[in-house]
């Protein structure tokens, strides 16, 4: 659908939605939309990334399919979401990666593992990859001024990518760049981020995957996001503990990285098959088919990391050592690479559409409202 | 598949809200119950779908509402709004019954949540469904079919065979299937009022009818209601009354719901065809005046009405559906409505001359008044005079008809002569006409099928095994 036809198509749900009202006590897009009485596609934009896709709404709205109104928020929302990602997406020439996301992921993982499995054999020179190492130690396979090169470039990338389109982003639904720092406001979008209190709402949870509202989408992406979190943790970890205070890898069973990596790895197998298997008995008529490919790539991105990492980390003392380790950077580079242009950017638009309504109802309540 | 069905104990024709409160309660009574919902499922609830809360007393301030609602309140708010009953018993056990209401839902696992924001004065005394009505429906559906409850989707009861008042079964149209017959000891009519029956409409309106809405389900054609009376049922109420509002013109025949009601009245000035007031826009709190708008909408001209309002309150009341027609002048918007400009002009000059000094208030029945103007504006009175101007159409929306089957306290349909029938009873708006003879007021209508569709549920359920134990008496004793 062309950009001005859906926006014109959620300007017409807005006012229906803006005068109908009965989704008030559900999530954050409600009481937003209440704060206005037109919608631009700026407004659009905000409120599809403040929706957490939790379809309470649908099963609520009596104007929802087959009434001739056909309201459906989440579809809507969802697809004015993607749209946002590709409008606000750097450098502009990427953003078509969102579109065909499963094969540009695809791709960039099967690049990636060529030219890690290619760098390592070159790199060991005559050596084989499946060579025993003692102890595991991985640093004879890369070296760490490799590793931290590459990844620390690669990261350095995914992260001004990212932070330039949260900028736009945030430019783009009226705001100043020095606001994005308001204390205040970062604090309360930070607690409703981490505890994903609109897909809590209030203790029922969500109608996800069905109508029934249920727990089990924000638990299976809490597990998803801090097994993420996790694994980031351990990574610091790691950096400290060979920068902080000169103990070179790798860590043994019990030290923090490894806990941290472990837990993390677990979380991010259990979690994203969670958020899968719950995604396929999702009720159809509220998705947008497009983003199936994008969204079961990120699962996917997500499992293979952990998988090959907790592989790893299992067999780091066997001949498979060399090679698992050569597969799992490769994975986690594709994934730091395509990080901006793929479903995690989710969390960062809807992370900064949460700080914009909390500096919304601190000025409604600066204005006595 | 239906063969089955042979030996029902509760037959439940209609799939909303008092429907739902008959099953629930007949099955907690140990009843098995088939419900006959003639929309799809993606359209099932009836009017309820629309609702949003129900007004119910309270002695002292509870959760989710602001503060007490005692029961006598609630019962002259009754009064005021609607008149009363002649016999007024069942309204009594409407208003009287309705504390127990709050937690029958929640035990069904009904979620409730703070009133809408922008909803004046109904925080009090209305608790608001946590998603609206559609929502209270998926609720229900989902503790009846729990409960053992089977469900029949797009079935339409179009017959029922009655014989000296006693219900036998029911025939039922069946949407891609045959018409079928359908026993059951005892059955419950929610099927819903007349108001979706636009031949019925004209019969008490005239060509009028022709220019209402329909604001809810356009399944709701009243066909129980004239199959009972058919078979000797009792009438009760006018034909011509309703649950009537203003609604924007522009809005589609059926199911518009609540987003093309018009909340602008109290805040405006409203003229008819001819460009003249008729009617005080500031006599009450507009959820005390709100149903009689649309019937004093439907007694003017071709049934269309027209709302002024200027830049100092248009954004005073709650945003609805279609935008505002807006002009620099009140001609250039009386002349967008193919309204006679100079008349209209000379109507809100009239006005803005008569308006009095006052202090603004839309929270309460504030001092704002006109003086020396018929008809006067008594509250909320403030001169039209800051452009741009904004006028709506509006029409009049039923919400649902006051033509119903006339009840007895044990919501047994009563037949000519008095006689209740033996195992037929009603809930909901297709016996609310006991209860409500003229007006509205806000959320009673779900009150009134949760209380009595519950009454009819037991009933039924109680007599089905009554009937069951005689039943397997006998053949015992012809065993022996």
């Amino acid at each position: 659908m062309p950009q001005s036809e859906l926006i014109h198509t959620g300007e017409e749900m807005m006012a229906v939605c803006n005068s109908c009202r009965y989704c008030e006590g559900f999530c954050a897009v409600w009481p937003a939309m209440e704060y206005r009485r037109s919608f631009a596609e700026a407004d659009l934009n905000y409120l599809a990334n403040l929706c957490h896709n939790c379809s309470e709404c649908y099963y609520a709205c009596q104007y929802a399919p087959p009434h001739e109104w056909m309201i459906n928020p989440p579809q809507t929302f969802a697809k004015i979401r993607a749209q946002s990602y590709e409008q606000f997406a750097w450098p502009k020439p990427l953003a078509s990666a969102f579109r065909a996301n499963a094969l540009v992921v695809s791709l960039v993982t099967a690049l990636m593992l060529v030219l890690f499995l290619f760098g390592a054999t070159q790199g060991l020179g005559g050596r084989s990859l499946t060579a025993p190492v003692p102890n595991g130690n991985f640093y004879q396979i890369t070296s760490h001024e490799v590793l931290v090169l590459a990844f620390g470039a690669a990261g350095l990338f995914a992260a001004l990518a990212l932070l330039i389109g949260v900028v736009r982003f945030w430019r783009n639904i009226g705001e100043q760049t020095s606001d994005l720092t308001n204390p205040a406001a970062l604090i309360l979008a930070v607690k409703e981020a981490l505890t994903l209190k609109y897909l809590d709402q209030s203790g029922w949870g969500c109608a996800y995957p069905e109508e029934k509202s249920s727990q089990s989408r924000r638990w299976f992406h809490h597990i998803t996001f801090y097994g993420f979190l996790s694994c980031f943790a351990a990574t610091t970890l790691g950096a400290i503990y060979y920068y902080g205070f000169g103990w070179k890898g790798p860590y043994g069973y019990a030290s923090l990285p490894v806990i941290f990596g472990t837990l993390g790895g677990i979380g991010l197998l259990i979690g994203p098959i969670g958020l899968y298997f719950l995604k396929l008995r999702r009720n159809s008529d509220l998705e947008d088919e497009k983003q199936y490919g994008m969204e079961v790539a990120f699962i996917i991105m997500l499992l293979l990391t952990s998988a090959s990492g907790l592989l790893l980390l299992i067999l780091r003392e066997t001949a498979a050592m060399g090679t698992l380790l050569v597969i799992h950077l490769g994975i986690v580079m594709a994934l730091f690479l395509t990080l901006p242009y793929g479903k995690f950017v989710h969390g960062v638009y809807r992370f900064v559409a949460l700080v914009k309504y909390a500096l919304e109802r601190a000025r409604k309540k600066a204005l006595g409202v | 598949m239906l063969e089955d069905f042979g030996n029902l104990d509760v037959l439940v024709i209609g799939g909303g809200n008092a429907a739902l409160c008959a099953a629930i309660t007949a099955l907690e009574n140990g009843a098995s119950v088939l419900i006959l919902e003639c929309s799809p499922k993606s359209l099932r609830g009836g009017n309820s779908r629309h609702t949003r809360n129900m007004r119910l007393a309270h002695e002292k301030q509870i959760d989710p509402y602001t503060g007490a609602y005692p029961a006598d309140e609630m019962w002259n708010d009754y009064m005021r709004c609607t008149g009363g009953m002649k016999d007024p018993e069942l309204a009594k056990i409407t208003v009287y019954e309705s504390p127990g209401v709050l937690d029958w839902a929640r035990a069904q696992g009904v979620r409730f949540q703070p009133a809408l924001a922008g909803t004046l004065h109904l925080s009090r005394t209305n608790a608001w469904f946590l998603g609206g009505g559609k929502s209270l429906m998926n609720t229900l559906y989902r503790r009846a079919e729990a409960l053992g409850a089977r469900v029949l989707y797009d079935a339409e009861a179009i017959d029922l065979d009655i014989k000296d008042g006693r219900f036998r079964s029911a025939t039922v149209r069946i949407k891609g299937q045959n018409t079928v017959q359908i026993p059951a000891k005892t059955v419950v009519i929610a099927a819903g009022g007349l108001q979706s029956d636009l031949e019925f409409l004209k019969g008490a309106w005239g060509a009028a009818a022709e220019n209402f809405q329909i604001r809810g389900t356009p399944f709701d054609t009243g066909t129980m209601v004239k199959v009972l009376l058919a078979a000797g049922a009792e009438s009760v109420g006018d034909p011509s009354q309703g649950h009537m509002v203003p609604c924007d013109s522009r809005s589609p025949k059926f199911d518009g719901g609540i987003v093309t009601r018009l909340d602008c009245v109290t805040l405006g000035l409203v003229v008819n065809k001819a460009g003249n007031r008729f009617y005080d826009e500031g006599e009450d709190f507009w959820g005390f005046r709100y149903a009689i708008w649309g019937r004093l909408v439907a007694q003017q001209q071709d049934q269309i009405c027209y709302c002024f309002v200027d830049s100092k309150t248009i954004n005073k009341f709650m945003p609805s559906r279609y935008p505002a027609i807006k002009g620099n002048t009140i001609g250039e918007v009386a002349r967008q409505f193919g309204l006679p400009v100079e008349k209209v002009e000379t109507t809100v000059a009239e006005f803005n001359r008569a308006v009095q000094p006052g202090t603004f208030n839309h929270t309460i029945l504030d001092d704002c008044k006109t003086a020396g103007l018929t008809p006067s504006k008594t509250h909320w009175a403030q001169r039209l005079d800051t452009p741009p101007f904004y006028g709506y159409p509006l029409s009049p929306g039923l919400t649902f008809t006051y033509f119903a089957l006339k009840v007895d306290r044990r919501a047994a349909v009563l037949m000519k002569g008095g006689q209740p029938a033996e195992n037929i009873f009603a809930g909901g708006e297709v016996m609310a006409g006991n209860i409500l003879p003229k007006g509205y007021i806000g959320g009673i209508g779900l009150v009134i099928g949760n209380i009595f569709g519950r009454i009819a549920g037991k009933e039924a359920a109680t007599l089905a095994k009554k009937s069951a134990a005689v039943a397997s008496k006998e053949a015992t004793h012809a065993a022996k």
